[in-house]
């Protein structure tokens, strides 16, 4: 089977029947491939937090299934915990989850609850924590006296070291400074090519999104408003821009030259794409050099 | 967790949301008391009809009333049974150590309708009262104790802010909750050990993010000179209305008919 994740017609309205009912996701359908990086942006409050607790069963949805490899994961609510372990879910701000004495106790929680002893515990938790980027020296420290980005690294690395088959991270990088946002992403890609797992990334970041994923979901007001290749979804700039998006800058700035009647490649989404586009252009023209 | 309907506020601008918080306070005890000295049918009657009068005045819809009552159900049930057979009397109806009274069906009825009427006001009390109303009113009504050095406004400001976090907490435990089975931990099975161990992974996080936040607000309000209550005034003024009075007026006669109830009729109890 080659699809992980199947989304039908799903649905969730919050406080169902009170004054304050909110329908956050509404009648959402798609499918993700095994071993996809997929992108998940939409305006502030368009459902992306809400859907991703769907993934995993921290939220039932009140209308639609999820299937997870072909099941519904709901089939059985008594097993939904298993479902955790195969959809790993990062929160926003997840350095608030951490607890125990130490960060690599911490970071093992989640594998110890899965069933991971000895050897195979300390291997997931030393290569999550690699995976992230946290020094080994800092694995005996108390989660409480790390920083604020070594706080994240240390939740991320307790979701990874359960080693799921599909990672959900909701905005891993809010709130982290320019240095720390890259090489966080940078870990999160390598993370995706070595293990093969199928990531999801929620992101306002159009740049980071357009650097990592394959496929993009766009969500507006609940709905699924687009899912696309990542080309396709930033060709399509006045579309983004109803939903309250925009395309990279540098999209527009190629756009533009494009418009100027500059001869430079249509959908390019990254500054390094922008730069093996634009040096034989300056080339032909000798003006460099 | 979100969903209690006990205790929250639903803003509105029905008569009751408007009429003044102190009166309501006032008005609430006095119930209290009235309810309880209800020894006859008819009294119990008119408390029960003064209830729904103030419940339809709320225009808060039944559906949360009925609500907070599902919280209690159980203790009704389990109090209106105890009563029911441990009246005294000659019994009408007996079954191994099990003996129904006449006096025994008085008492359960009493004790349902009481609980039930107490809950409901007490509903009808904060779905119509802002909490900051509610602290307001308590330290007016408080006043007088500052006589005996008896901190008022600190009390009530130690209050309003306990109120103001419960909502915040709340979500936060949920947040906390969430990320927490995210990684697998198992709140619903295993023994009593088990289960407390599995709130260890809640409770330091949310004791973290507790003291984290009430530093914040002691730094905030310091940031805004804050220094106690003396010479403080109020942005908002409470005051009694014609709608006050006229409750009052309402609650008098709801007395003054359990009164004339009582003295007239037998009690049954
Ligand atoms: N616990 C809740 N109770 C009630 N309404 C909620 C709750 N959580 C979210 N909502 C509402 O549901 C809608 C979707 O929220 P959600 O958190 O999924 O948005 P989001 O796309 O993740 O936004 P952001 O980019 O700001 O994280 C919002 O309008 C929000 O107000
Ligand atoms: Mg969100």
């Amino acid at each position: 089977m080659n699809c992980v994740l199947e989304l039908k017609n799903l649905g969730f309205v919050y406080g169902k029947g009170t004054p304050f009912e909110k329908r956050a996701v509404d009648n959402v359908s798609l499918t993700i491939k095994r071993g996809e990086f997929i992108g998940v942006i939409g305006h502030t409050g368009s459902g992306k937090s809400t859907l991703m607790q769907m993934l995993n069963g921290l939220m039932r949805p009140g209308e639609g299934q999820v299937l997870l490899d072909g099941r519904d994961i709901w089939e059985q609510p008594k097993k939904i915990r298993e479902v955790r372990f195969k959809v790993g879910m990062v929160f926003q701000y997840p350095e608030y989850q951490l607890f125990e004495e130490t960060v690599y106790r911490d970071i093992a929680f989640g594998a110890k609850n899965k069933g991971l002893e000895g050897d195979a515990l300390d291997k997931a938790v030393r290569d999550a924590a690699d995976f992230t980027g946290l020094k080994p020296a800092l694995l005996d420290k108390s989660p409480f006296d790390l920083s604020g980005g070594e706080k994240r690294r240390a939740a991320i690395a307790g979701v990874i070291a359960m080693n799921p088959e599909v990672l959900v991270l909701d905005e891993p990088t809010a709130g982290l400074d320019p240095m720390g946002r890259e090489v966080l992403l940078s870990q999160i890609t390598r993370y995706h090519k070595e293990c093969h797992n199928t990531v999801l990334l929620v992101s306002h970041s159009m740049e980071d999104i357009a650097r990592v994923a394959d496929r993009i979901i766009v969500m507006n007001k609940g709905k699924l408003a687009m899912f696309e290749p990542t080309k396709e979804v930033f060709r399509r700039g006045d579309e983004l821009s109803r939903y309250g998006l925009k395309v990279p800058q540098i999209t527009n700035i190629m756009q533009a030259l494009r418009r100027r009647g500059f001869d430079v490649p249509e959908g390019v989404l990254t500054v390094d794409e922008a730069f093996d586009a634009l040096l034989p252009l300056l080339q032909k023209e000798g003006k460099l050099w | 967790m979100r969903d209690v309907a006990f205790g929250q506020y639903f803003p509105g601008s029905s008569l009751v949301h408007r009429l003044d918080p102190r009166a309501k306070i006032l008005m609430f005890i006095a119930y209290i008391v009235i309810i309880f000295c209800t020894f006859n049918y008819a009294a119990l009657g008119i408390t029960t009809a003064f209830t729904a009068l103030f419940l339809i005045l709320s225009g808060i819809s039944p559906k949360f009333y009925f609500k907070s009552l599902k919280v209690i159900i159980f203790i009704v049930i389990f109090t209106s049974l105890l009563n029911l057979f441990y009246g005294s009397g000659a019994p009408i109806w007996q079954w191994w150590i099990f003996r129904i009274t006449p006096n025994g069906i008085h008492r359960a009825v009493f004790v349902t309708v009481r609980i039930i009427c107490l809950i409901l006001a007490s509903s009808c009390l904060t779905f119509t009262t802002s909490p900051t109303e509610l602290t307001d009113a308590i330290e007016r009504l408080m006043k007088p104790l500052k006589a005996v050095r008896f901190p008022v406004h600190e009390i009530a400001m130690m209050m309003s802010l306990a109120l103001r976090f419960v909502p915040t907490l709340l979500e936060e435990t949920d947040k906390i909750m969430q990320a927490q089975k995210a990684r697998g931990a198992d709140m619903e099975s295993g023994n009593l050990f088990k289960r407390v161990k599995a709130l260890i992974p809640i409770l330091i996080p949310l004791f973290v993010s507790a003291f984290r936040r009430a530093y914040d607000v002691a730094t905030a309000m310091e940031c805004r000179c804050y220094r106690g209550g003396a010479g403080r005034t109020r942005m908002k003024q409470i005051h009694l209305a014609a709608r006050d009075v006229i409750a009052f007026v309402t609650l008098a006669l709801v007395i003054g008919g359990v009164i004339v109830c009582n003295s007239l009729m037998s009690g049954v109890l």
